[in-house]
């Protein structure tokens, strides 16, 4: 049950974001670690042996368009469209997979090209950031088949919005991460 | 359970979302764009990193609603990304990733 806080805000909300907060620092840890060993491995396979910027692209664009559909079902279920509410919520779990397989077939090839955890500075830290933001993107699909799940139930309504809208605000934490990752890791070479 | 109607609302409209996501697009292929072309290599970085924060100030103030919202929640959001933003410079400063050249 939500509760107003002295504010007048949202008492889950604003715990949510306090919580958004918390994970800003532990992704800025995860990041400032991979910059720092940047360069520093003394053998290979360097980011420019293995990192595919094209398929990366794709998978960038696949998980913008899941914010897309997120904000989406989110509208739907604030106007009491759940039809529409459920098609929104599946797309976006749906993109979360094919992002997850993306990811999990670039691993399976870098690991192939004889990138692994314990091969150099690089592998350790570009497996431990990405993997990391991978297990967020896991936990996220699993949060929307479960809201799907009870959509599909009748059991969320637009009396429920806002369960929606903290669900798209970790989605949309995902996103704005990869976004990041994105540009320091695999195009910043 | 059900919630309570949130005061701190004033969405935008599914419009405005798929003008976002657009825009968002436009960005990521001009990003691609610019790791391909030879010419920007000079100045891959700075235009990078400006276009990174761009989509992500669009993410954060549109479909986190940040825009709309409560200043407080930016607060609670802002805080820990200027923290977060000062330990990852402070960190590359320590380990020589901004050595001065003589």
């Amino acid at each position: 049950m939500s509760h107003r806080t002295s504010l007048g805000l949202d008492n889950r909300k604003m715990a949510f974001w306090a919580f958004i907060g918390s994970e800003c620092l532990l992704f800025g840890s995860l990041i400032a670690t991979y910059l720092v060993y940047k360069g520093r491995s003394v053998v290979g396979p360097y980011p420019h042996d293995v990192l595919n910027i094209p398929f990366t692209s794709i998978s960038t664009f696949d998980l913008l368009m899941s914010s897309l559909m997120m904000v989406l079902a989110l509208a739907a279920v604030q106007r009491s469209d759940m039809r529409w509410a459920k098609v929104w919520l599946f797309s976006t779990a749906l993109l979360g997979i094919f992002f997850l397989c993306g990811q999990v077939y670039e691993f399976t090839s870098f690991v192939h090209e004889g990138l692994t955890l314990q091969r150099n500075l690089f592998g350790a830290t570009f497996f431990v950031l990405t993997g990391t933001h991978g297990a967020h993107v896991s936990v996220g699909v699993l949060w929307l088949l479960t809201l799907w799940y009870r959509a599909l139930r009748g059991k969320l309504t637009a009396a429920n919005a806002m369960t929606v809208e903290i669900t798209g605000l970790y989605w949309h934490f995902v996103d704005v991460i990869w976004i990041v990752i994105f540009t320091v890791v695999y195009l910043i070479q | 359970m059900q919630d309570q109607k949130p005061a701190e609302h004033g969405h935008p409209t599914a419009a405005v979302y798929l003008r976002v996501a657009a825009v968002l697009v436009i960005l990521t292929v001009l990003e691609v764009g610019v790791f391909y072309v030879p010419q920007f290599h000079g100045v891959l970085v700075p235009v990078l990193l400006f276009l990174s924060a761009v989509k992500f100030t669009l993410v954060v103030m549109f479909y986190m609603h940040l825009k709309m919202d409560s200043p407080f929640f930016t607060f609670l959001f802002g805080g820990p990304l200027l923290l977060a933003t000062a330990v990852i410079l402070a960190l590359m400063f320590l380990f020589g990733a901004f050595t001065l050249r003589r």
